[in-house]
């Protein structure tokens, strides 16, 4: 029966139901992952992020809520200059970590 | 659950209720979607507790419902509100009863927006000199018959035939209560228990017998709104408000809801039955739903007036599991006789819904 | 010829302006409400950022009370009445002084965290203040849910009851976040397999090593820190609290169960020393303190010649902060006293 409208889907990100598995990972495999304060200075100083929307601040807050769907292909610009690396206040190694996340995405682990 | 932090809440948050000369005024859509409610609460109020109460057929709508669909300016609806106090100052009465929970918050709003701004209070009744040559006073009181009822919820208690409890299992029976949002989240000084913990509708639960449930949605709006159901296609936020709400209580099992708003028992009757059409999910036992009721007609049920003089049949949700379950007699074979006895017709059988008869 | 001084409150601050004033050669009387010495670090367990005892920092300053400090516990000013330049004290206990100065150092108290109704402290039993955390830690008690089971996921709330305009107290109470994240590196020490969620407007680790002690928390201990603040939460039907709180870094509404709920309780004027300060006619400052005659020179006196400030009565501080700030007073009230030209510099006040 249609009513000409629909049950609309829920925002809310319910935490406890989301999978934190590569979180936990990357958390173990690279002790630094766990530094992010989601400044943003890496995004800000970042050339793919002019272009390509590439925002790696975002995806590591994405992986840590567990929302990793959307981030397969997000990582495919990055051109591995390493300018977030010198950006970065805490000393995260974030050319590590996005070596190892598209590792991951291209062995479909996520 | 600790009480006692309730209980002091609560202490902080009452309001002058009063006794008695009541200048009752209807609601636009209570009416429609439960007749028997203000039947009931007229009844109730005259002859079992007694006290007066008055209503005249002059007045009007309050316009809250234009008011808050942004199609009635302010202005206009101030001065509406002023004719109504009008014909309450003409009467001789000064204690005034909103049936509507949203013409409650919008008396209050005005009569708030009057005491912080007198100049426009002076232009209002300009307004209403100008176009009906009438005068006004503020009402002394401001209550809606939730606090009435409230405020008598003992007297109710010691005429009451039956009680929230569960006859075969001796049980009281669990009930949640849904506030509507323009009691207390405006105005939280104006709510009997604020605007966190509300205790008008506890209150006749816990005096009548019953488990009053907190959950985690309690406060969370059931969708009603105005703006997004006028229009169809934006119900769907509606609907969703409400789903929101059966999922977080659905761990407590409730035997029913209770409310004291016009709109809310209506969506929180009716989208059950959606939501039972859309994703085949029903929130009672047995896909049953959980029934709805208003204040008036669960103080009208344990005093033991006929439910379906109280206008049962009109529910979406079958009320009868629960009249079983508390052991108020009722026969069946009256359900569908209108008030002169004649058949108003029956509705079609539900697909996913339990559908007693 | 000995000038006095009365020093009313003997919390750490009380205790260490005494014990220098004392040794600086004046005569000193103590006055304490309690039966004990230590006001607010008697029930703080370690400290940040070092994760020291309290106690030894009490004891530590506690050597300096000498026998020459009369100290009277149990007792409290009833009245403080000002000739000339001398005050003339009238303790509860029936004694009374005739002192050339008189320090107040009455402290805080903590946020009354059921104010915040919407964080069901006092209804739901799992929350918990940060008071509530810290008196468990220093009674060696174990860490369990009001069900004595172990919790696996704890929340903090910070600004509870600061920076809140509903609340009245718009000020920011210094040292609850560096709090905070000292009690989840204790609680992950305990319970290393918990999850810890920190939930923050804003991370205040404006001390020497608190940056070290955040970085720690979260390299170390893996303790999470959410952007965003807690709506409201709610019981659970097994009684963990469910906590709605703003992902502001994700832009989107987020929920999660947690088994016990920390409120990080702010610091607000003490009742109390709104009695003294009718009775000498001190002021309050914009956020209901004390008022310093100057907030950058002049942090340890009042708007009465002769009435001195240290400690917390004035501002939230540190405890490291609070015992300078003691010693500084001494040395402002030992410049009066002794009519040093150092104590008659002028300025034009900016209070």
């Amino acid at each position: 029966m249609s009513f000409g409208f629909n049950i609309l889907k829920d925002r809310q990100i319910d935490f406890d139901t989301n999978d934190l598995s590569l979180a936990r990972f990357l958390s173990l495999y690279e002790p630094s992952f766990r530094l992010c304060i989601s400044c943003g200075g890496c995004t800000a100083t970042c050339i793919a992020n002019h272009h390509s929307g590439l925002s790696l601040r975002k995806i590591f807050i994405l992986i840590n809520r567990g929302i990793t769907a959307d981030i397969k292909h997000e990582l495919d610009n990055c051109m591995l200059c390493g300018k977030c690396v010198i950006a970065c206040p805490r000393g995260v190694n974030t050319r590590g970590l996005i070596l190892k996340i598209s590792e991951l995405t291209k062995n479909s682990e996520i | 659950m600790l009480e006692e932090g309730k209980k002091r809440i609560w202490a902080e948050y009452q309001k002058a209720v009063p006794d008695n000369n009541y200048y009752f005024v209807r609601s636009c859509i209570r009416q429609t979607f439960f007749p028997g409610s203000e039947q009931a609460f007229i009844r109730i109020i005259r002859n079992e507790l007694g006290k007066d109460i008055y209503e005249t057929p002059y007045h009007t709508t309050c316009t809250g419902i234009g008011y808050h669909s942004d199609i009635i300016p302010f202005e206009t609806t101030m001065t509406v509100v002023a004719r109504q106090f009008a014909l309450m100052t003409e009467a001789g009465y000064s204690n005034y009863i909103p049936s509507c929970i949203t013409s409650f918050g919008l008396y209050t709003e005005v009569l708030e927006t009057w005491h912080h701004f007198p100049e426009i209070e002076a232009h209002i009744r300009e307004n209403l000199w100008k176009a009906t040559k009438r005068e006004f006073k503020i009402p002394d009181n401001l209550s809606h018959p939730s606090d009435i009822f409230y405020h008598f919820r003992k007297n109710i208690a010691e005429k009451a035939k039956y009680s929230l409890v569960d006859i075969e299992s001796g049980q009281p029976l669990n009930v949640v209560e849904h506030i509507g949002c323009h009691y207390s989240k405006m105005f939280p000084g104006k709510g009997i228990g604020g605007a966190e913990y509300p205790c008008v509708l506890i209150g006749m639960i816990e005096a009548w017998g019953g488990n009053a449930i907190d959950y985690p949605e309690r406060r969370h709006c059931c969708g009603f709104g105005f703006r997004q159901y006028i229009v169809q296609s934006n119900r769907g936020y509606s609907v969703s408000c409400s789903r929101k709400k059966f999922e977080s209580m659905k761990p407590y099992q409730p035997d029913l809801i209770l409310t004291n708003c016009p709109g809310c028992p209506m969506f929180l009757d009716r989208w059950q039955y959606v939501i039972s059409e859309i994703e085949g999910k029903t929130y009672g036992k047995n896909n049953q739903g959980i029934p709805v009721f208003t204040y008036e007609e669960l103080a009208g049920l344990i005093l033991g007036y006929d439910p379906w003089e109280l206008g049962l049949q009109l529910h979406q949700i079958d009320c009868e599991p629960l009249l079983k379950k508390m052991g108020i007699k009722y026969n069946p074979s009256e359900k569908y006789l209108g008030y002169n006895r004649e058949y108003i017709g029956k509705p079609e059988i539900t697909k996913n819904l339990f559908h007693c008869c | 010829m000995n000038k006095k001084v009365v020093v009313v409150g003997g919390g750490i601050a009380g205790i260490e302006a005494s014990a220098f004033l004392s040794y600086m050669g004046f005569e000193v009387v103590l006055v304490e409400k309690e039966n004990t010495l230590g006001g607010h670090v008697l029930n703080w367990e370690k400290l940040f950022p070092t994760m020291r005892y309290g106690s030894e920092v009490l004891d530590f300053l506690l050597q300096g009370i000498s026998p020459k400090v009369n100290v009277y516990t149990c007792c409290e000013v009833n009245s403080i009445s000002k000739k000339e330049h001398q005050f003339f004290v009238e303790l509860s206990n029936g004694e009374n002084f005739i002192s050339d100065a008189v320090l107040v150092t009455t402290g805080y108290d903590l946020f009354d965290a059921r104010i915040k109704e919407e964080y069901g402290y006092g209804i739901y039993e799992n929350v918990f203040t940060s008071a509530d955390l810290e008196m468990i830690f220093t009674a060696k008690k174990t860490l369990l849910t009001k069900q004595n089971k172990v919790p696996l996921k704890i929340g903090f709330v910070h600004c509870v009851g600061s920076r809140d305009e509903k609340v009245g107290n718009v000020y920011c109470s210094k040292v609850c976040c560096v709090t905070a994240v000292k009690q989840s590196i204790e609680i992950k020490q305990i319970y290393p397999d918990s999850e810890i969620y920190c939930f923050y407007m804003d991370l205040r680790m404006y001390g020497m090593h608190f940056e070290h002690l955040y970085k720690e928390a979260q390299e170390k201990y893996g303790v999470h820190f959410i952007r965003g603040r807690l709506s409201e939460c709610f019981e659970n039907v097994d009684k963990s609290i469910l906590v709605k709180v703003e992902d502001t870094l994700t832009g989107r509404p987020l929920k999660m169960n947690v088994d016990i709920l920390v409120l990080m309780v702010g610091f607000v004027p003490r009742k109390s020393t709104k009695k003294i300060a009718d009775l000498i006619g001190l002021e309050n400052g914009r956020n209901g303190f004390f008022k310093t005659k100057d907030q950058h020179t002049l942090t340890n006196v009042s708007n009465i010649p002769g009435v001195f400030f240290a400690g917390c009565c004035t501002s939230p501080k540190t405890i490291t902060n609070t015992i300078t700030d003691a010693r500084a007073a001494a040395s402002t009230i030992a410049s009066y006293l002794l009519h040093h030209e150092i104590d008659k510099r002028t300025i034009n006040l900016a209070p």
